[in-house]
């Protein structure tokens, strides 16, 4: 380290100096930790004559994997299986940081609101779930709920057809007829349309300062356009994919295993108790001058939330936020005990096929951070733009 | 914000640890904390001797007990009585070792592990014993541990609901199968599926409980393992009636108890106390009998007994009356399999099949004491 120049003494004592060999002297310390640990466990691993390496990857897997999204047979290979237990978590996660979002957002807002009954069935139901432990609400939802459905034969039939059973939920999909691709292009030029159009006369109610109705104006091209395209494509562009009982299952249509909603409903409610929280105190932190400032200057109480309380909130709301994201991302590797097939499941079964212990688990860990800090680093870029845009 | 984020991004991507890299000045208290732990850990992994020959035996001495991997769960291999005892036909194989060493059927720890750890306990040596119906398969023995001698000659079936209109294998295309993860059992589910050119759902569950819960609840038209297990499970089912195991068995299942790689005292000791539970049903000694057999004139019972002549036990550490402590501890071998088994069997019967002694046109044989 260079040393500083300092005007009221020698160098060890000035601060900066101090400060950066503290941070060398803990660096030095941690990495030496580190590598004492791996060396360790190489060492001993080799001792009991454990295999670390990852040749296997490449070998079949011979096991079967209850649901992916690739297509995948026991002929594939562990690296491919892996894969499709990290898509199976992702799959997970993804939908189900999106609910949780919605739900727990309503269920804050609910906690907040006036009405009496609104904000007593918020308050149960955010104590209830907030003080359960996942496992037992997965247990229960999976077991009590999704496996108490009837069976295939007696299906409960939804409009749609939409199939309820034991088996999962089928619904009723679509494909593309030929034809369709007229359709497709009516519906794809509807949304840009309706974008400009939106753009183009909110700008103008601003420089003319009245009325220009661009929120109608758009839902009318955006419903409009595509219906054009619909009768211009033969009035049948989609051709509908039925799920049919055949033998013991549901064959076609698009399907939802009850291991993946017990799982999706488990996390959801779940993890909204605690986003809910966590919007009830970012709406808490602003300040009620501002509330009243906003309804004195005339606004309506849609546009004091949105255009008031909610910007200022985020700022309090987003980091929270982002550690529930993350647990409810980790918190899938549940899954595991009610046979969703997610990466951890699938890891497990390879520890036990191919006997390599260390390097699943390794790997295992590996993806689980890399999907944490791929989270956390964008919701920190948003936290820094929201920040940026409030000063 | 964002340059600490990407800070921590590449310092925790690369270190594969969390925390302390990027901790701001000041928090060096807390480091020197963390590098503590993981000295700590270092300790304890040193601790661990890699077992070479006769470490196993004496670490069990040393302790006074012995430690087998089991279960609790599996009706007539590893469960609990009404009384919460740990009992079954794997619970008293891994008593007769412990007889046999220290003349107390009661000298033992049973670790209750899922099928997914069975591998890894066995390699790092956590166990001396890992009795719970695990499968004898080249890629084990190789990565997991020496396999002893088998103690039960099992094979995969289906169990499907009496009314599901399953009658054989050919009838199961499209079905949903509730099956065991990290086990043969789901392997050999996919073989015997994709070799017909089936399509089937596998729901996969970590748990013995869950699978069958499932199965029962109507999750699955099939569920599928030993069909020993499955004999155990149809038992235990509210209507066992209600349920047929299909007379197919699609795999060679033999359960074996294994020992960890690196000591071959310990792995002959477990054989020879296996091989003397064979050998004394074959020779009529008994749990009851066995005080009286000691004075039997029959010369191979008395060897059996250590009352004339040294065949290797003392050579393998233990003493000469070994196995008649260690049958004293349980029975023979076809006593412990009736007990939980046979015809008045406390878990459920099973016909012994493969698992009668080859004099009687089974699998079950010993190598002689001489």
């Amino acid at each position: 380290m260079a040393r500083v120049s300092s005007a009221t003494g020698a160098f060890w004592r000035d601060e900066r100096v101090l400060r950066a060999a503290a941070q060398i002297v803990s660096a030095v310390l941690v990495l030496a930790a580190i590598a004492w640990t791996v060396l360790n466990l190489l060492e001993a691993a080799e001792r009991r004559g454990i295999a670390l390496s990852f040749g296997f990857i490449n070998l079949p897997a011979e096991f079967p994997i209850s649901e992916s999204i690739l297509p995948y047979d026991p002929s594939k290979t562990f690296g491919f299986a892996f894969l499709v237990g990290v898509l199976n978590t992702l799959k997970v996660a993804v939908i189900g940081v999106v609910l949780a979002t919605i739900l727990g957002t309503i269920l804050g807002l609910a906690r907040l609101s006036s009405n009496w009954l609104v904000n007593r069935i918020a308050l149960v139901y955010i104590e209830l779930h907030r003080n359960i432990p996942l496992l037992v609400l997965l247990f229960l939802w999976y077991f009590a709920v999704f496996n108490k459905l009837p069976s295939p034969k007696d299906s409960v039939v939804l409009p749609g057809p939409i199939f309820l059973s034991q088996r999962g939920l089928y619904i009723t999909s679509a494909r593309l007829a030929p034809s369709g691709l007229i359709f497709l292009f009516a519906l794809g030029l509807g949304v840009v349309l309706a974008i400009v159009a939106w753009v183009v006369l909110r700008r103008k109610r601003e420089q003319l300062g009245r009325p220009t109705y661009y929120a109608g104006v758009s839902l009318a091209i955006l419903l409009l356009v595509p219906a054009l395209g619909w009768v211009a494509s033969g009035g049948n562009p989609l051709v509908l994919d039925v799920p049919v009982l055949e033998g013991f299952n549901f064959k076609g249509g698009l399907r939802l295993t009850p291991e993946f909603g017990a799982m999706l409903v488990g996390l959801v409610t779940y993890t909204a108790a605690f986003i809910a929280e966590v919007v009830r105190s970012g709406i808490q932190a602003v300040d009620r001058g501002q509330v009243e400032a906003a309804r004195s200057v005339g606004l309506g109480s849609m546009q004091i939330l949105t255009l008031v309380i909610l910007p200022q909130a985020m700022r309090v709301i987003t980091p929270p936020l982002i550690s529930q994201y993350l647990n409810l991302t980790k918190n899938s590797s549940l899954a595991v005990a009610i046979g969703y097939a997610d990466l951890f499941n699938v890891g497990r079964t390879m520890i036990n096929q191919s006997g390599r212990a260390v390097p699943i688990f390794g790997m295992i860990m590996a993806t689980y951070l890399l999907m944490s800090l791929i989270t956390s680093l964008i919701l920190n870029l948003y936290n820094r733009r929201i920040l940026r845009v409030e000063r | 914000m964002t340059r600490k984020t990407t800070l921590m991004f590449a310092g925790l991507l690369a270190l594969a640890l969390t925390l302390g890299a990027c901790a701001p000045t000041g928090e060096t208290v807390e480091v020197t904390r963390i590098v503590e732990v993981e000295v700590a850990g270092e300790t304890m992994v040193e601790q661990i001797p890699a077992p070479g020959y006769g470490e196993i035996l004496a670490r069990v001495q040393a302790r006074g007990r012995l430690i087998c991997a089991g279960r609790t769960d599996l009706l007539g291999f590893g469960y609990l009585d009404d009384d919460g005892r740990n009992i079954g036909m794997d619970i008293d194989l891994c008593r007769a070792i412990a007889g046999a060493i220290f003349g107390d059927g009661e000298a033992i720890e049973i670790v209750a592990i899922s099928a997914a750890e069975r591998g890894p306990i066995l390699q790092t040596g956590e166990v001396d014993v890992l009795i719970r119906n695990v499968t004898w398969t080249s890629s084990r023995e190789a990565q997991w541990g020496n396999f002893t001698t088998v103690t039960f000659y099992d094979g995969q079936g289906y169990m499907v609901r009496t009314d599901s209109g399953i009658e054989s294998q050919e009838d199961m295309d499209g079905a949903s199968v509730c099956v065991t993860g990290g086990t043969t059992t789901a392997q050999n589910l996919a073989d015997d599926f994709r070799q017909r050119g089936f399509e089937y759902e596998a729901v996969i569950f970590e748990d013995t409980a869950s699978v069958y819960g499932a199965y029962f609840d109507g999750r699955c038209d099939v569920t599928t393992s030993d069909k020993s297990q499955l004999a155990a499970i149809r038992a235990g089912a509210d209507d066992p009636d209600a349920h047929i195991i299909l007379e197919p068995t699609i795999s060679k299942e033999p359960l074996t108890p294994a020992v960890p790689h690196g000591d071959d005292q310990w792995l002959d000791i477990v054989k020879l106390v296996m091989y003397g539970l064979v050998n004394a049903e074959e020779l009529g000694v008994t749990q009851a009998n066995v005080g009286d057999m000691m004075a039997s004139d029959q010369i191979p019972v008395r060897r059996l007994l250590g009352e004339e002549g040294e065949w290797g036990y003392t050579d393998l550490g233990l003493s000469a009356d070994a196995l008649a402590n260690a049958i004293k501890a349980v029975g023979n071998y076809g006593e412990i399999y009736d007990r939980y088994m046979g015809p008045n069997g406390i878990a459920f019967t099973l016909p012994r099949g493969l698992n009668e002694l080859w004099s009687n046109g089974g699998l079950i044989y010993a190598p002689p004491v001489k």
